[in-house]
């Protein structure tokens, strides 16, 4: 059972790299990577369970915060940038 | 008894969990443009990472891990909504703008 | 299905690495590496080696994005297309390349029990440590005493990278004019990093205390506590971030560190013991082990997060100048 959570989950971190690659503007792409964060996260929680480690999850939790944060860092150098641009 | 409905419950909800974990992914290759995807990242986000984070919590049973898949859900309900915010503030700011159907209906 | 997972997961970073190199926007490679990162972590999760997946996750996915994303900022948006093609470079890394490929058939196979690297020092690490450390984590043990003088070495050279940030950005020499700023809008954001902040911290402080029992330690506590500072900075302005936690201070913290940690080795010294040996630091000396291994992790954590703070202050406070101008059209 959880082999197939992990295949199904494996498969749709595929599908997102596939729109991280496509784009076509920047955010397509930080959306993306903002799912894969998700999807790693839970992946790492079932891989625990499945390898009956499941102390794993301090991985996982450091995970969530670390992708929240680039997430953010991504789109606040974005945005500042063209407020710059915009002001000059 | 109560042991193995819980067992049937959790592995539905880890199963139907990973099973929108994917339909999201689908919806994020598949949607015409940005804001209808962010849609589609909502339901990874919320709905599936929910339900495969509850279903590990009733495997886990009254322990730290359970504990531990809280503060994950937690964070989770909290950064998922804040950062598609952000996401789609900075693209509206940017001059991003929603395709439209431009399909002439009758 | 581990090895189904590691091939699934060794041709995703494949795939990552080459889009890496075909791509064009510094922002979307920068978030790219995050996501190579984290995969280069899920890889080390399934190899069972957690400490390293922890610091792969807080370093490679967290602070060296946060800081390439930094140096963006001070940079322009795009990648130069290169004007010629040269053929010498591709000759050299192919060559190389066809080099290590030739290296890895001499290496011992996957998890080989009679790799040297099994039988040199580490079994008598494994046997050894329930008795003379007394800590779950054997990783912990041969960081913090079996090898504490690398692990001294090693916080010296991140104290050594910060004094040089230091010395070529000058964080607090620089007086700075405000930047005008847009927070006020950020009112979700900013309610949200309210909230994470103190969690945040709190969880620092678990994995450098916990790094006993589970993955973690010095190095990984460090790396979050400065995140957390980090988020706070992004949301809330970097002078509201500086009032909270000033450039002065971060020295002061960033040379505190190094200073903890060599103090207990002299300690020991003084003890009638050798340098970094903890067994003389109580009176039984498995707690002493106990004992030298949680104030040295506490040292390397405060120096690791405070130099990492400069670190980053230091190439934000750096507001883009003329550099800025030339997006190509």
């Amino acid at each position: 059972m959880y082999a197939i959570a992990t295949i199904l989950i494996l498969v749709a971190i595929a599908v997102g790299l596939v729109r991280a690659f496509r784009g076509p503007t920047l955010f397509d792409r930080v959306m993306a990577g903002n799912m894969i964060g998700t999807l790693t996260v839970l992946l790492v929680a079932v891989l625990g369970f499945m390898n009956g480690r499941p102390e794993f999850l301090d991985i996982a939790l450091v995970y969530v915060l670390i992708s929240f944060i680039s997430t953010i860092a991504v789109l606040r150098v974005y945005v500042s940038r063209h407020d710059h641009a915009d002001t000059d | 008894m109560l042991d193995i409905l819980l067992d049937i419950l959790s592995w539905i909800l880890l199963l139907g969990g990973a099973l929108f974990l994917l339909t999201g992914a689908i919806g994020v290759l598949r949607f015409p443009d940005f804001y209808s995807r962010l849609h589609a990242v909502s339901v990874c986000d919320t709905l599936g990472a929910g339900m495969v984070l509850l279903g590990l919590m009733l495997q886990g049973g009254l322990t730290l891990v359970t504990v531990k898949l809280m503060l994950i859900f937690y964070f989770m309900v909290f950064s998922g909504p804040t950062a598609v915010h952000a996401l789609a503030e900075a693209a509206q700011v940017s001059g991003l703008d929603p395709v439209e159907d431009d399909r002439e209906d009758g | 299905m581990q090895h189904l997972v590691d091939i699934v997961l060794l041709g995703l970073l494949m795939i990552t690495g080459f889009a890496i190199v075909r791509m064009r926007s510094l922002l979307a490679v920068t978030m790219l590496t995050s996501i190579y990162s984290l995969f280069s972590a899920l890889l080390f999760v399934v190899l069972d080696a957690v400490d390293v997946a922890l610091t792969e996750a807080a370093i490679g996915a967290g602070i060296s994005t946060i800081l390439l994303l930094a140096t963006v900022a001070l940079t322009t948006e795009y990648e130069k297309v290169p004007s010629h093609r040269s053929l010498l470079p591709l000759l050299v890394v192919t060559l190389t390349g066809a080099a290590l490929i030739y290296g890895t058939l001499d290496m011992p196979h996957y998890g080989d029990p009679n790799a040297p690297v099994h039988r040199h020092v580490a079994p008598d690490y494994i046997e050894d440590t329930p008795e003379e450390i007394g800590v779950p984590n054997v990783v912990t043990s041969v960081l913090a005493s079996y090898r504490g003088y690398d692990t001294l070495g090693e916080v010296t050279v991140i104290f050594t990278a910060g004094v040089g940030v230091l010395a070529l950005l000058g964080v607090h020499l620089r007086k700075r004019t405000e930047q005008p700023s847009d927070y006020h809008k950020l009112v979700v954001l900013r309610v949200i990093a309210k909230l994470f902040f103190p969690l945040i911290l709190l969880f620092a402080l678990y994995v450098l205390f916990h790094g006993d029992y589970g993955p973690g330690g010095g190095f990984q506590a460090g790396v979050i506590f400065a995140t957390g500072f980090v988020l706070y900075a992004l949301t809330h302005g970097l002078g509201n971030a500086e009032r909270v936690i000033p450039p002065a201070l971060l020295g002061i913290l960033a040379a505190a560190g190094v200073l903890l940690y060599s103090a207990v080795g002299i300690e020991g010294m003084l003890l009638g013991g050798k340098f970094l040996e903890y067994n003389v630091l109580a009176d039984d000396p498995v707690s002493g082990q106990h004992l030298g291994i949680l104030l040295i992790e506490t040292g390397v954590g405060i120096t690791v997060a405070a130099v990492i703070l400069i670190i980053y202050f230091g190439f934000v406070s750096r507001r883009p100048g003329g550099a800025d101008a030339q997006d190509p059209s």
